[in-house]
């Protein structure tokens, strides 16, 4: 099991690792009569960053849009800060404090870069429908306040450049750097990152890997996501996840992980005799 | 190299945020409003206002309407002419019945009978998506223009079926009934749809209009970041009948001054707007007014043209008017979706940098 | 019992009107199936076949009243009749060239844009068809005759009068062209299924992408498929047509198909013929026992508002297959 104990733990880099912020217990969620994700338990600890892997069709990002709240496991309890969360909204989640990426990038093509960034705070924005409607005092200062805060996410992410252009014409690495900036925006407690350098060639990768550390530092946001690269996910996480085929076959460091036997055997396959 | 934003610098949101950040913008805009409040109203005869500016300025608040609803949340509608004809009734009902309330209140409530029939209809479109939503919107254009065509209280059971406006003032001027002046009835249009388009602005530059845009946009990751699907459809639905339904009510009562209802608010009247969207630009305020005017002179132009120059039978003006604007319809979604106004940003994108495009 | 007699004549001539509302529909879905395009102009191609067919058969000289406007001469009509069925061939061909231009300037164009654009390019298009034909043929009402049986049938009204003592009014156009309908669908479906060009349309329907990339032709397809649909517009535009003549409001019955489609389903052929009847029924029987209660005239909207409803509860249609949401 994880290495962890339970009052957390500040790791050799200095971050600090708290108790538990999320908790799957037994989930078990089936599409019909076909078992995605099979009887699978594992907590995400405040500050850590957490990685699920596994080969193709292992379950991964049905275990993620489990956390995100997309779909509802037939089984299991899902416990959020401390609360056991029951069948919810999508939106209702994210005003818990829950982001994410997509696999398939799921911007609002339409939309500046800026006015999708500044979507990503809309459950930051309280003023009413006639104080919009008017532009009155509250609503345009609002609109001020948050966009000073959507700005310092433009500038750590570096993409001040592009803050006008609509996002349909970036190219593809931008747009998933706009995502995590809409992400981010939310100022979220729990990140969820769906492959977020999937289809990057090496330099973007290394872009998005300090992007995601630089996040984790400096905001204390704790981060799950989904990676197939595996130098990645043993390079930037605390600790792994290892799914095969709906089940759970590891958890533990990163160090842990590339030593269990089972995951090994997931990935280079087992000699049948 | 008048027009330019080098050496207009911003120093802060808000006025980066502003709504013509570039100069030469603001000043056009400030010259087009007091052309239209301070030197039109002494000039316009009956010929200019029943043939262009009034049909141009209430076109132009239905299409606002439907562009906040199709051009912003995404939400198709083919109900438009069903939505008219319920603020114009809604308007008859309560100018008849409250003969001493005054007729912008009257105008504005029959707006709001329109955004609480518009949500009812709009309900659906939380299953419904796309043109099957299309199609669901036609049974609102049907089944209003029927009732109002059969319940004879909605049309205070006169004779002939028809709704005719009484004469009503507003600061002293009629501005419905046959006594109303050109400008009079110029200006009170005028005003709705300068006050409507300075709203439509406000809530499409602020976070609904950004949440309409992401329903629009791909609605399932909108909902997945936290918009709530229901408020952002439903409100779009309701602000976006509340303006179709004070464009009926001011098409009725001080345009046509009597209507039925089959031949003033159709399905073609629908269509209409769409196309006024389309052509104009969909997502687009200035768009909305654009397409407004460009559907309201054709018709003028091909008439003055074919009829008055050529001396062409009316009816075949008609029947190339459908030609022409079904080929612009196809024209413009194949070249540019986005309209007029699209085309108008380019050419002062292209302006801005000359003449040095390099 | 004489309501329950009433009732069933009702419902015998809501299905006839049932089989030409699915007449209709089987256009859209072909032209959904195979291209994804929702054709709103499949009901304006209807009165535009009609228009034409009326044409050709009365020797009409095409823009004649276009041409005098211009030219100040006094065209009419070339002077001689075409018969019924070589009328019917001129116009089909005149379908398939339509159907042609149609991909060609539109469709070509418009490859890979989102289904509501394309919707609306449709929309587009049934009004320009629309002027068109009025420009071509003139606008006048016109009576289309090719020969098809027309008047009460009265064999059926002597059967029912001598089992119930009341004999039913069903016309006999009514009856052939539940006739004509049912060999067309079958022809299509035997088409669709056992024919190479059936099973190239079939798998662009399902994927244009692989259906390029095992060689077939997708403008090909898409002309071939406007053009079948020309011509189930061009059969039922002869049933409307010579039903009430040929006149505008036949491309508002025709709008009665989409309804019938959001019963059916937009790419099932059996869905478009259970939710023809459905609606043609449904509309038919809702205005005897509701209708005059509440005034009458209810078919304008029934159908709509049955498809509404109906679509609340199942977003997918009777037959259409469930849409699986994912990120």
């Amino acid at each position: 099991m994880a290495s962890v104990p339970e009052e957390g733990v500040v790791t050799p880099d200095g971050r600090q690792i708290g108790g538990v912020l999320m908790e799957m217990k037994n989930i078990t969620l089936r599409f019909g009569g076909v078992v995605a994700v099979k009887d699978i338990s594992f907590d995400i600890r405040k500050g850590e960053i957490r990685a699920i892997i596994g080969p193709n069709g292992a379950g991964k990002s049905s275990m993620l849009n489990v956390i995100s709240g997309f779909y509802n496991p037939q089984e299991g309890e899902v416990w959020f800060k401390g609360y056991r969360r029951g069948p919810m909204k999508p939106y209702e989640v994210a005003r818990l404090g829950i982001a994410r990426t997509f696999q398939n990038i799921a911007l609002f093509d339409g939309m500046t870069v800026l006015d999708n960034i500044m979507t990503g705070r809309l459950n930051k924005m309280r003023s009413g429908f006639l104080a919009q409607a008017l532009w009155w005092g509250a609503a345009e200062r609002e609109e001020i306040e948050n966009r000073a805060q959507v700005e310092k996410i433009i500038d750590f992410l570096e993409i001040q450049n592009i803050r006008k252009t609509p996002v349909g014409r970036l190219p593809y690495g931008l747009k998933k750097r706009v995502e995590l900036a809409r992400a981010l925006a939310a100022e979220p407690q729990l990140l969820l990152l769906d492959e977020p350098m999937a289809g990057m060639n090496v330099e973007e990768k290394e872009d998005m890997s300090r992007f995601i550390l630089d996040v984790n530092d400096e905001f204390g946001t704790t981060i799950a996501l989904i990676e197939h690269d595996m130098g990645v996910v043993m390079d930037i996480s605390d600790r792994v996840v290892v799914m095969d085929y709906g089940r759970k076959i590891g958890d533990g460091t990163p160090a842990e992980v590339r030593g269990n036997q089972e995951v090994i055997d997931a990935y280079l396959g087992v000699a049948h005799d | 190299m008048i027009y330019r934003e080098a050496g207009d610098f911003k120093t802060g949101y808000r006025e980066d945020g502003q709504t013509f950040p570039i100069k030469l913008d603001r000043w056009a805009y400030y010259g087009v409003l007091a052309v239209a409040f301070g030197i039109i109203p002494f000039v316009i005869n009956d010929y200019w206002a029943s043939a262009v500016l009034v049909p141009f300025l209430i076109y132009a608040i239905a299409a606002m309407g439907l562009n906040i609803l199709t051009g912003y949340a995404g939400q198709v509608s083919l109900g438009t002419g069903g939505f008219m004809a319920v603020g114009a009734y809604a308007v008859y009902k309560l100018m008849t019945a409250f003969p001493d309330v005054n007729i912008v209140i009257h105008i504005l409530l029959a707006g709001f009978v329109t955004a609480f029939v518009g949500m009812l209809f709009g309900l659906p479109s939380l299953r419904i998506k796309g043109f099957y939503l299309a199609v669901a919107t036609l049974a609102a254009q049907f089944f209003l223009v029927w009732l109002f065509n059969k319940v004879p209280w909605f049309y205070n059971y006169s004779a002939s079926g028809q709704i005719t406006a009484p004469e009503r003032t507003f600061l002293g001027e009629a501005v419905t009934g046959p006594a109303s002046s050109a400008p009079a009835k110029y200006l009170i249009c005028l005003g709705f749809a300068f006050v409507l388009a300075w709203l439509a602005r406000n809530l499409t530059r602020g976070m609904l209009g950004r949440k309409w845009m992401a329903i629009r946009d791909m609605d399932i990751a909108a909902e997945i970041i936290g918009v709530n699907p229901l408020g952002a459809k439903l409100s779009a639905f309701a602000i976006s009948s509340f303006f179709i339904g004070v464009a009926g009510a001011l098409l009725f009562a001080v345009y046509l001054g009597a209507a039925e209802v089959g031949e003033a608010f159709g399905i073609n009247k629908s269509f209409l707007v769409l196309f006024m969207i389309i052509i104009g630009g969909l997502g687009s305020i200035f768009g909305s007014f654009a397409g407004a005017a460009f559907l309201v002179l054709l018709p003028v132009l091909l008439k003055n043209l074919l009829v008055g120059s050529l001396g062409w039978p009316t009816d075949l003006a008609a029947h190339l008017e459908l030609m022409i604007v079904g080929a612009l319809i196809v024209f413009f979604l194949i070249v540019e979706p986005h309209g007029l106004a699209r085309l108008w940003a380019l050419a002062k994108d292209k302006l801005r940098l000359w003449p040095f495009p390099h | 019992m004489d309501q329950l007699i009433y009732a069933t004549e009702v419902l015998l001539n809501g299905l006839m009107t049932g089989v030409m509302y699915a007449l209709v529909a089987l256009g859209f879905v072909l032209i959904f199936k195979a291209s994804g395009v929702f054709n709103y102009a499949q009901g304006v191609l209807a009165l535009f076949a009609a228009l034409t067919l009326v044409g050709i058969q009365q020797g009409q000289i095409p823009f004649a009243h276009m041409i005098n406007a211009m030219f100040g001469t006094h065209l009419e009509t070339f002077g001689w009749t075409v018969p019924s069925l070589v009328a019917i061939l001129l116009t089909a061909m005149v379908m398939v060239v339509l159907a042609f231009l149609i991909e060609k300037l539109v469709l070509q164009h418009l490859v890979g844009q989102e289904p509501i654009i394309l919707f609306m390019a449709t929309i587009g298009l049934a009004y320009f068809l629309e002027g068109l034909g009025d420009v071509m043929w003139g606008a006048d009402i016109k009576t289309l005759d090719v020969g098809l049986p027309q008047g009460i049938s009265e064999t059926i009204e002597g059967v029912t009068a001598d089992w119930f003592g009341y004999g039913f009014f069903i016309d006999r156009l009514d009856l052939w062209a539940t006739a004509i309908a049912a060999a067309l669908v079958a022809a299509l479906v035997a088409f669709a299924q056992y024919t190479k060009q059936g099973r190239a349309m079939r798998a662009v329907a399902d994927d244009h992408q692989a259906a390029l990339s095992v060689g077939i032709s997708l403008r090909f397809i898409w002309v071939m498929v406007w053009s079948i649909a020309g011509f189930v517009a061009l059969v039922a535009g002869i049933m409307w047509g010579t039903k009430s003549g040929v006149q505008f409001s036949l491309s508002l019955i025709a709008l009665k198909a989409l309804p019938v489609l959001m019963l059916g389903g937009f790419t099932s052929i059996p869905g478009a013929i259970v939710g023809g009847l459905i609606i043609g029924v449904g509309e038919k029987l809702f205005e005897f026992l509701i209708g005059p209660m509440i005034g009458g005239a209810t078919e304008n909207w029934f159908a709509y508002v049955l498809a509404l409803i109906f679509l609340v509860f199942r977003p997918q249609g009777l037959f259409g297959e469930r849409i699986i949401e994912r990120v």
